[in-house]
């Protein structure tokens, strides 16, 4: 039983958490729901006493009898990795690269004294394989690099759960990962919960993985928390403005009118991109890679139309093809008729714009957001004499001031530097919009936000949009048609509808099952 | 932004440096081309501040007019390294993976098996020692360390999303490096720079010890202490001085440019 | 790991052959005939045209490169000059002493930086860092030679502990010569420490934010074993950079600081050689100290292999 009562924290005078308290009874699943900066990563760090230097807590953190904010650092080195143990949300890094994998789940072992060296690796071999890493795939002397993100957070699960501790932290275990992999991960904990009568503190951004996983769900908002309770009451009853803004925001539908005419004006047509492979012996040339293999579809004018795939299947080199930065090997991509490629004048690629994922690497930050917005004016001819007028109007039309134009990128936000990323998209009135992840990175309110946006410009404006997102939830929210592709093909297209409701591939029907859903009778009384 | 106390330490002591010695333009207490043989190895007086050196010449004047070889050296050694390093590492990151950007790294990786020093005693082999041997030899070990400083922030600048939105702007790579790159890696540029002045001034120092450097009668504070070897038993002072004057000018630049890092560096200052 | 030695080992090879493409180009370019310029002004031509053909300056280019390259892989330097007797004997004699020094040096100075490092890090906002970090400062603005200087007046002229320069050779016992290089080696050693001890505690504290750091943490280790267990050597691969580039400095250092201490060593060689117009001297040492710096060059490469397992199985 872990009590934490009137939990409050400050950093260097700053203050983080506000009497938090939450109970988290044995063999149960506690979901923690917050948006970013919220303070649900610090609730977990000041339960594990690893604040950032400068934290200062008060309350209590009961971890059965003990409070464990009155221990000493000796006291609580015994207590982590032997009563509670953590996962983190960046498995890539999460592990240490020179050390294999076996003495890394043996460490947590031997650090307590409860195995003698001898027998830790036997026991780090059972942990493997309790979380479904078998020997003869993944022995003991693997290394971290050679294993995907999924399999190395079951490395980092073993070695947080090798002693059985009562309680398990688990911090966006799953944010990183794809969505079958997030499905497959969250089923482990489940299962070791179930099996191992461990408690499990998931904290996540995501109201359906907890909706699907928790027992009981606390909501947080800046360092409070706003609202608790059993998950399934808690979400037939969201008794707090902000929980049911939360809840709206994660399925939000943008108020949208497609008014796609038949004219195609994107057309890839059997389009093939290779890779040269890394090479794996000296004089030896391993076969190229192809990122993209024989994909064909058409977008039409005024139309959005989804890319759904998982990491790796082949997007983001299909998107460098389309846009123009590569060239494709064989096949077509023709934007109104002209076959795209790096020998396509500037001039005529001016009509297909793109939005990046990451608001904070998408600008020079050394310019001023008047010439960042502008910067595609060096498609066409000259910089027309009232370009300052036209930035302005770039700006309001995405719901920013013309006064923005003279500040620095790194004076806005995530959500507002998305905005100004749109604005440039804008500026020159294209036809289509490739929007690259654009909304990934941003908290779910935000995102409502900027779908939102997105949604009246393309009604306004009548633009084409090539939505990107590995998020079907957005992907089903925005888009008139949607194609699936895994491994550099694209295995199944139709109406977005169609597809999410009567899938016909079996990737896609993997797909649909693996994302997380809130129950949609839960759902129901609210939209009711 | 709040200066760091070893930028303004470092800042008040290079400036206090570099005044004296452009001062020396003007006026020294007394004329160092002129030998003073019945006043050598005098302790310091009202006349000769620092005492005179075993040739009767003034220590202060001889360090003041010494320190010109010494600034001029570092500072057009460090302007070949970034006048050369700095456009080739941006070429090679902006061609990365292809044949340039082996060929430049190779190189680079050539030429730092030639430590200045071998570089100058090559030099020197076939042109005999003087001034500028010393500026080429550590000018031409600059460049890579300019090319690789350069080329490595070039690289992870050229991951990120703004300088792709800019090729989708149909902008080449040299316009991109000249518009996003360069601008984004000056203070990256500046530290090291800061840096490699010091050492610039280190070596030479050393070079003109082993007589490599800078030829009689210019002073430098290199040759100063190589004079002064024979004087050692008998006017320690005449090594002590050149070589603290060495050390306090390098010890003002590496504060300064240390500073500067945390000054400047995003990282840095975010960790905090 | 096998492959990543060959392929190490293949541009190894590379490297060299470029540098002694450099090193002979260089020579080459003398202004004027290499001979003349060997022997003065005051040359007969027969002496030049002795010299020419000793020099084998009679073939072509390429000739004269391969023969030039084809002799320093067998060990045949060519003769000198001035001495009159085969280079090689001559760079045998004296390397015996250079070698030993930089790397007396280098240990030095690598057993002073480790601890002194790790404590600063340990330590970090801590009054013993920031003296630490000061003092450091110091060591890397004092150049070797007047270190040297001083270290000769204190602790050979004022405390006659140690002799002010010469050297017995390695004839007379280990210690005797050891003792003799040792006031050189500290010389060399300190400022060079202070660099590493610099660089070992900025990348540990790197490495200590690191998120494995949090994860070793989060399994019970203390601050401490977290260091020592995982931040230690994954903050080695940039310290192994230092180790390798410092060689080539130590080596030049040594050349230097052999003059302050009168040690008659590969830099003595050189200065001769200089002063002497002894080109195939200048040429020859000069390229078996580039070949040393390739060398330990090679070597850290191959030893970042066995500190990282990711660079074992990537080329």
């Amino acid at each position: 039983m872990i009590d934490i009562r009137n939990l409050t924290l400050s950093i260097h005078g700053t203050d983080i958490l506000h009497d938090v308290s939450l109970q988290i009874p044995q063999g149960q699943i506690f979901g923690l729901v917050g948006e970013s900066g919220s303070g649900k990563s610090m609730t977990a760090l000041a339960l594990m006493q690893l604040l950032p230097q400068g934290g200062k807590t008060s309350g209590q953190v009961m971890v059965d009898e003990t409070d464990v904010s009155t221990l000493g650092e000796a006291d609580m080195c015994a207590l982590r990795g032997n009563e509670i143990g953590m996962i983190f949300q960046e498995p890539m890094t999460a592990l240490n690269p020179v050390k294999n994998i076996g003495d890394q789940v043996a460490e947590t072992l031997l650090i307590h004294g409860q195995a003698k060296k001898s027998e830790a690796h036997t026991k780090a071999r059972a942990m493997l394989d309790r979380v479904g890493l078998p020997a003869d795939r993944f022995p003991l002397t693997r290394y971290p690099h050679e294993l995907s993100g999924g399999q190395r957070q079951r490395v980092c699960i073993a070695m947080a759960i090798a002693l059985r501790p009562k309680l398990l932290i688990a911090d966006e275990p799953t944010t990183a990962l794809d969505v079958t992999t997030q499905a497959q991960i969250l089923d482990l904990l489940q299962e070791l919960v179930r099996e191992e009568n461990m408690s499990l503190l998931l904290i996540t951004h995501d109201l359906a993985v907890v909706a699907g996983m928790a027992d009981h769900v606390a909501v947080m908002q800046n360092g409070v928390i706003v609202e608790q309770g059993q998950t399934e009451h808690l979400f037939r009853h969201m008794t707090h403005p902000y929980t049911r803004q939360l809840f709206e925001a994660s399925s939000h539908q943008p108020d949208r009118d497609s008014d796609s005419k038949d004219a195609p004006i994107l057309e890839v047509i059997n389009a093939v991109r290779e890779y040269k492979a890394p090479r794996t012996k000296l004089f030896h040339t391993a076969p190229p890679i192809r990122a993209v293999n024989d994909v064909s579809f058409t977008l039409k004018s005024g139309e959005s139309l989804g890319l759904v795939g998982e990491s790796g299947c082949g997007k983001s080199t299909l998107t460098r093809a389309i846009l123009g930065l590569d060239p494709v090997q064989s096949g077509e991509i023709k934007l109104f008729g002209h076959a795209v490629g790096p020998d396509l004048p500037i001039k005529q690629r001016a009509a297909i714009q793109v939005v990046f994922q990451d608001p904070y690497g998408s600008f020079n930050p050394r310019w001023k957001v008047s010439r960042l917005v502008a910067e595609p004016f060096h498609m066409i001819d000259a910089l027309p004499t009232d370009w300052r007028e036209k930035v302005a109007d770039a700006l309001v039309s995405v719901g920013m001031h013309a006064d923005d134009m003279d500040k620095y990128i790194h004076e806005f936000s995530g959500g507002q530097r998305q905005r100004i990323a749109i604005a440039r998209a804008l500026i020159l009135r294209p036809e289509i919009i490739v929007l690259d992840e654009a909304v990934s990175a941003l908290d779910v309110s935000i995102r409502a936000q900027i779908l939102d946006l997105l949604a009246y410009l393309q009604k306004r404006m009548g633009l084409a949009y090539l939505f990107i997102s590995h998020d079907l939830t957005v992907v089903r929210a925005i888009t008139d048609r949607v194609l699936v592709m895994q491994a550099g093909k694209i295995v199944e297209q139709g109406e977005t509808e169609q597809v999410f409701d009567h899938p016909k591939h079996p990737y896609t029907k993997q797909l649909l099952d693996a994302a997380p859903q809130i129950p949609s009778d839960w759902q129901e009384k609210k939209h009711a | 932004m709040k200066w760091p106390v070893q930028l303004k330490l470092g800042a008040f002591i290079t400036v206090f440096f570099i005044a004296i010695i452009a001062l020396s333009f003007f006026w020294t207490p007394h004329d160092v081309t002129i030998l003073n043989i019945p006043e050598k190895l005098q302790p310091s007086s009202s006349k000769y501040l620092l005492g005179s050196d075993h040739l009767g010449r003034d220590i202060l004047s001889m360090l003041m007019v010494g320190g010109r070889t010494s600034i001029a050296v570092a500072l057009i050694a460090v302007s070949i390294g970034v006048i050369i390093g700095v456009p080739l590492g941006l070429l090679a990151a902006a061609t990365r993976g292809s044949l340039i950007d082996e060929i430049t790294m190779r190189s680079n990786d050539l030429i730092f098996a030639f430590p200045s020093l071998v570089i100058a005693i090559l030099i020197t082999a076939v042109y005999g020692p003087s001034a500028s041997n010393a500026i080429i030899a550590i000018g031409i070990f600059n460049i890579p360390v300019f090319a690789r400083v350069s080329r490595g922030a070039a690289l992870s600048l050229w991951t990120l999303d703004y300088v792709l939105a800019a090729r989708t702007f149909g902008k080449k790579s040299m316009r991109i490096s000249i518009e996003h790159i360069l601008p984004n890696i000056i203070n990256l540029l500046i530290v090291q720079g800061t840096i490699q002045f010091s050492l610039g001034i280190l070596a030479e120092a050393g070079l003109s010890y082993i007589g490599l450097g800078v030829q009689p009668p210019t002073p430098s504070w290199g040759r100063m202490l190589a004079d002064a070897q024979t004087f050692i038993y008998s006017s320690p002072r005449l090594a002590f001085l050149p070589g603290m004057a060495i050390v306090m000018m390098v010890l003002g630049l590496n504060l300064m440019g240390d500073g500067l890092r945390d000054l400047l560096d995003p990282r840095i200052r975010r960790g905090r | 790991m096998i492959r990543f030695a060959t392929f190490r080992l293949l541009s190894l090879t590379l490297s060299l052959i470029a540098a002694s493409i450099v090193v002979f180009a260089v020579i080459e370019i003398i202004p004027g005939d290499t001979a003349s310029y060997m022997l003065g002004l005051n040359a007969t031509p027969e002496a030049v045209e002795a010299l020419r053909n000793q020099l084998g300056l009679s073939g072509s280019i390429p000739e004269r490169y391969i023969a030039w390259a084809g002799g320093l892989l067998t060990g045949d330097f060519g003769q000198s000059y001035t001495y009159r007797v085969p280079v090689s004997e001559l760079i045998l004699d004296r390397i015996w002493i250079s070698i030993p020094l930089t790397l007396y040096a280098l240990i030095l100075s690598t057993v002073i930086a480790f601890p002194v490092g790790l404590i600063s890090a340990a330590r970090r906002g801590k009054l013993s860092d920031y003296s630490i970090m000061g003092a450091t400062q110091l060591g890397i603005a004092i150049p070797n030679f007047w270190f040297a200087m001083l270290l000769v007046l204190i602790f050979a002229v004022n405390l006659h502990w140690f002799s002010a320069g010469g050297f017995p050779g390695w004839a007379g016992g280990f210690w005797p010569a050891t003792k003799a290089l040792t006031l050189p080696a500290i010389a060399l050693a300190l400022p060079q420490a202070s660099i590493l001890a610099r660089v070992m505690r900025s990348s540990l504290l790197e490495t200590l934010t690191q998120d494995y750091i949090r994860s070793a943490r989060a399994k019970g280790l203390t601050r401490g074993q977290a260091l020592r267990r995982h931040a230690l050597r994954n903050a080695m691969i940039p310290v192994l950079t230092i180790i390798g580039m410092q060689f080539s400095f130590l080596l030049a250092g040594a050349i230097i600081i052999e003059n302050v201490f009168f040690i008659p060593g590969l830099g003595k060689l050189i200065f001769q050689g200089i002063t002497q117009r002894d080109l195939i001297v200048v040429e020859s040492t000069v390229m078996l100290l580039v070949f040393a710096v390739i060398l330990v060059t090679f070597i850290v490469d191959v030893a970042y292999a066995a500190v990282d397992p990711r660079l074992r199985t990537r080329k």
